[in-house]
């Protein structure tokens, strides 16, 4: 387990990993990751598998037909008295 | 959040007969928008299950197997994804993510969702939120890293 100058270890730091980038601090700006390859690197992946997500799916809208069936349907269920 | 747009098309199909069928039950003690999206998660949660994807509840989904989880990056391997991911690898490792992971990440990363909105849906804390989307993207970042050593070694 690798100690850094700063004291904290790369285990104590990846503890607080989600916390951190989950807060919307500056992570990188972090006094760890100034001595430290691995957590900078795993930093760093996690940034682009993020970013390269956000441009994965494309928002696809319902077509307007899937909103007549839902119509349709819930009249039929109505028709029924099949509610439950 | 299954990969699938006439899948999405027949549950949102089916979000919206539930909707109706139980709307009279909805007593404002969240926003509604809340409530349509957890009535809504519960219809893809139920989905994954009859296609016998291992998961019972939203509450099983949220606390994945001990094999499932992630482990921590000690001592990883001198590799990095170094920006360039393919994209089909990275919509396969989603896929295959464990599906209360895949949940968290869709939610937060693809659809934008914030850790709060996440925690009113899914009912669960934020410090949980955050937790299960890092794990998510460890596991993701597991993944990539399996397929370009495979794709290195071809």
């Amino acid at each position: 387990m690798t100690e850094h100058a700063n004291g904290l270890s790369c285990a104590a730091f990846q503890a607080q990993l989600p916390e951190l980038i989950g807060s919307g601090e500056n992570v990188a700006g972090h006094p760890h990751l100034k001595d430290c390859e691995l957590c900078r690197a795993l930093l760093a992946d996690l940034e682009t598998i993020a970013e390269a997500a956000r441009q994965l799916f494309p928002i696809v809208e319902p077509p307007d037909e899937l909103w007549e069936q839902i119509e349709s349907k819930i009249k039929l269920e109505e028709g029924s008295g099949n509610l439950g | 959040m299954v990969g699938n747009i006439a899948e999405a098309e027949d549950l949102t199909q089916e979000a919206f007969l539930q909707l109706h069928r139980k709307i009279a039950t909805f007593r404002g003690d969240s926003a509604f928008s809340t409530w349509l999206h957890r009535l809504a998660i519960n219809v893809v949660l139920m989905q994954l299950r009859k296609k016998g994807l291992s998961l019972i509840s939203l509450d099983e989904a949220m606390e994945p197997a001990p094999e499932e989880r992630p482990g921590r990056s000690f001592g990883a391997p001198d590799l990095t994804l170094s920006g360039a991911i393919d994209r089909l690898a990275l919509q396969k490792a989603i896929d295959d993510l464990p599906a209360g992971y895949r949940l968290i990440f869709v939610l937060h990363d693809i659809e934008g969702y914030e850790h709060n909105e996440i925690a009113a849906m899914l009912e669960c804390s934020i410090g949980n939120s955050k937790s299960q989307l890092h794990k998510a993207r460890l596991k993701l970042r597991e993944a990539l890293r399996m397929h370009t050593q495979e794709g290195g070694r071809r």
